[in-house]
């Protein structure tokens, strides 16, 4: 069963592919089933894939299977191979699982879009780049993966190209993330030069970085990398993870990334991709665990951005905006996770994140449609009336991602969060904070969407400024979308309740995702005592309660508070003029040089100057062709005489 | 009694002199023309000297091709002074310096 592997990515490839060359035959919906089926194809053989894994011992948990050679240069050899081990498996499998969930969402989303089949197109091609991302078995395949992704993403962002802001938008993500991806390469090449090789040996990992630690020189399962380049690697390919999951000071991209259709939100810029960084950090574990000056930098880099884009997240007025600063947030929680050495935490915070964030982006999916494409949460109100689905399920997710038990955030929040507790309580007190912010925020939400008074009355003067190519439908009420958006809602939201199933910690025997993880990782030795996980437990619950109940209190019945959204936080700490002055100004100022001085003077110098020496010279040789042909026959003579004198003299 | 080859070789030179200050001096195409077949006969008598002088048939070989070139050249410089006569009803050299530059 293990042989399914290569089909996971392929059958996505395949749903690329036909969707790409006939997708416009296929028309509106045909391509977009076309599409979900081939995702559905990825998920079943993953399933295969998984279950084969599931059948060996754990030691024996990983498979790799190699297509072909791809890059065979001196000592380089690089193959496209897939690898699978619990790591990749467990990321595999919620990656193709949300994607056909939100593949079905986007059928009825997307309906009656111009470029219905063009979408599915980008779709499936993104999903086939994030199972090559995760199931490669090397650094340049993962990094092609990557690219892939971001290629996707800047398409997908720039869907309505016509708008200026998503144009620009997609701009603004494809080139943060270049600054990224120049760490990445810069640490591919570290580890090719001390190495000699870029592949990650399995599921040896584990023994490459103890071995790393010992110092024993040779290939990077025995590798002899110095500490110093080993922090270099981890921290360069943590720039690389900055970027593509926007961490600070790169996160404004993703809150900009939202002028996309909702579902691309939803799988991209929540579930899938920008947990990318988080599966990379994952991945090379074994040697981040050696490298204790890049893992205080990540866990600080992590809890901070959490911090921040919570505060952030608490002043938003686009629907989609708020759950883009709370999916940086989240995110910052994942690396808080990382850093920490909590790599398990990290994954179980993904894979929960992934659920209850999809829901959440595709419940506000739901909500846009039905308020016909307004976002902002000031402007809507009681919807629970009008949409019992939607606003059932956003409310669970709401309560996932606010830790509240027993939804699954709690766990899987409460876990990364213990691991902080046990590096630094300081990073701890930092992340509790923006456990009670992370419910307050969602709480606001919720409450503005869902409750109060009904502020959408003036809905026929926002239907003449839609934006193109979305549909709006004519009836006056909101009401709830067809069954292929809200199942979808439904089954994330059944997930998002459950998924801390996945590893509870009562006994270690119930830790499925701690023991299935543990050949990639290692035994977890968290040094807390049962009690004080009982106590840090207990206390997660009260704050997610607490920020649960603020809310609340706050939000139910009035709507506009401005003392609780200074302009400092809508404005992203300012994050926005910093960008502005340390990179658009210098650039434009920059680019006025090359204008007014490089341009003119130099380069236009040049041309003319060069044309017109040219010119000159042309001007005076013209003299010598008088039209006389004995002057020509004179200098020929002349010509002849001086050769002679001068082969004469010589002799 | 053999005339000594240095005489041919004087002979060649005043030619070769001959044809290179007609060439500068007149006018009309095809004295000019003349003086050039006179100038590339004094070489080849030039060359059928030397090879006699030093005894090597190198030299009479390359008068064949210097004869078969100038023939060439014959058919082609007056067909050229032929179209030149025929529009502006006289063969003198000057007359075509709107040539210049």
């Amino acid at each position: 069963m293990l042989h399914s592997l290569a089909l996971v990515p392929g059958f996505a490839l395949l749903g690329f592919l036909i969707v790409l060359v006939v997708g416009r035959k296929l028309g509106d919906p045909k391509a977009g089933w076309v599409g979900t089926g081939a995702i559905l194809g990825s998920f079943v053989c993953t399933l295969l894939t998984f279950f084969g894994l599931l059948s060996r011992p754990a030691s024996n948990r990983f498979y790799i299977e190699n297509l072909f050679s791809w890059i065979p240069v001196g000592s380089l050899h690089v193959n496209i191979a897939f690898l699978a081990d619990p790591l990749s498996m467990t990321m595999a499998l919620f990656v193709t699982g949300v994607s056909t969930l939100i593949h079905l969402y986007a059928i009825g989303y997307m309906r009656r879009d111009r470029d219905f089949p063009k979408f599915f197109v980008y779709f499936n091609l993104f999903v086939f780049s994030m199972l090559v991302l995760v199931l490669a078995d090397n650094f340049v395949l993962t990094f092609l993966g990557w690219e892939g992704v971001g290629a996707c993403s800047y398409f997908l962002i720039a869907y309505f190209f016509e708008k200026d802001s998503a144009a620009t938008a997609g701009k603004f993500a494809f080139i943060v993330n270049r600054i990224g991806d120049f760490g990445f390469l810069m640490a591919i090449f570290l580890i090719f030069a001390h190495t000699g090789s870029v592949t990650y040996q399995g599921a040896d990992l584990g023994a490459l970085g103890q071995s790393c630690a010992s110092g024993s020189g040779g290939h990077l399962l025995h590798c002899g990398l110095s500490s110093g380049t080993l922090e270099a690697i981890c921290l360069l390919l943590f720039l690389g993870a900055i970027g593509k999951s926007a961490q600070l000071p790169l996160s404004l991209w993703l809150a900009d990334a939202m002028e996309g259709p909702t579902p691309v939100s939803a799988l991209i810029h929540a579930a899938t991709m920008v947990t990318a960084g988080v599966f990379l950090m994952a991945r090379v574990g074994p040697l981040l665990s050696h490298a204790p000056i890049a893992q205080d930098v990540i866990a600080s880099v992590g809890v901070l951005t959490a911090f921040v884009a919570a505060t952030i997240g608490t002043s938003q007025n686009d629907i989609k905006k708020v759950l883009a600063y709370s999916t940086v947030s989240q995110l910052g929680y994942m690396f808080l996770g990382i850093g920490s050495g909590a790599y398990v935490a990290a994954i179980f915070l993904m894979v929960t994140h992934a659920f209850y964030k999809a829901l959440l982006f595709l419940g506000s999916g739901s909500v846009i449609h039905a308020m016909g494409d307004e976002q902002d949460i000031k402007k809507m109100g009681a919807l629970r009336k009008y949409m019992p689905i939607t606003s059932f399920t956003f409310i669970i997710g709401w309560l996932a991602i606010a830790g509240v038990p027993p939804f699954s955030g709690f766990w899987s929040k409460g876990d990364v969060l213990d691991g902080a507790f046990a590096k630094s309580p300081i990073l701890w007190a930092v992340g509790a904070l923006t456990a009670i912010l992370t419910a307050y925020y969602m709480g606001r939400e919720v409450y503005l969407v869902f409750f109060g008074q009904s502020r959408w009355q003036s809905r026929a003067n926002n239907l003449s400024q839609v934006e193109p190519g979305k549909n709006h439908d004519s009836h006056s009420e909101p009401h709830e979308p067809t069954w292929l958006m809200w199942l979808p809602l439904v089954i994330l939201a059944f997930f998002a309740t459950i998924a801390g199933l996945l590893n509870l910690p009562f006994t270690a025997g119930i830790g499925y995702l701690d023991r299935w993880l543990t050949p990639v990782f290692g035994t977890s030795h968290l040094a807390i005592s049962t009690s004080g996980k009982w106590l840090l437990a207990a206390g997660d619950g009260v704050l997610a309660i607490s920020g649960v109940v603020i809310a609340a209190s706050l939000w139910r019945n009035v709507w506009n508070r401005p003392k609780l959204e200074p302009k400092f936080l809508q404005d992203a700490w300012g994050l926005y003029s910093v960008y502005e002055y340390l990179v658009s100004k210098p650039a434009q100022a920059i680019a006025k040089i090359s204008n007014n001085v490089v341009e003119t003077k130099v380069i236009d110098g040049a041309v003319n100057s060069s044309a017109g020496l040219v010119g000159w010279t042309g001007l005076k040789l013209r003299k010598l062709q008088s039209g006389y042909v004995r002057n020509y026959a004179l200098g020929i003579s002349i010509g002849v005489v001086l050769v002679l004198v001068y082969m004469i003299v010589r002799a | 009694m053999s005339i000594s080859g240095n005489w041919y070789l004087v002979v060649s030179a005043i030619l070769f002199s001959i044809g290179a200050v007609g060439l500068l001096v007149r006018k009309s195409v095809l004295v000019m023309f003349m003086c050039i077949e006179l100038m590339l006969n004094a070489v080849n008598l030039a060359f059928v000297t030397y090879a006699r002088m030093l005894n090597d048939i190198a030299g009479q070989v390359v008068v064949f091709f210097v004869l078969v070139v100038a023939a060439a050249e014959v058919v082609v410089g007056l067909g050229i002074i032929v179209s030149i006569y025929r529009s502006r009803r006289g063969t003198t050299a000057d007359d075509l310096h709107i040539l210049h530059g």
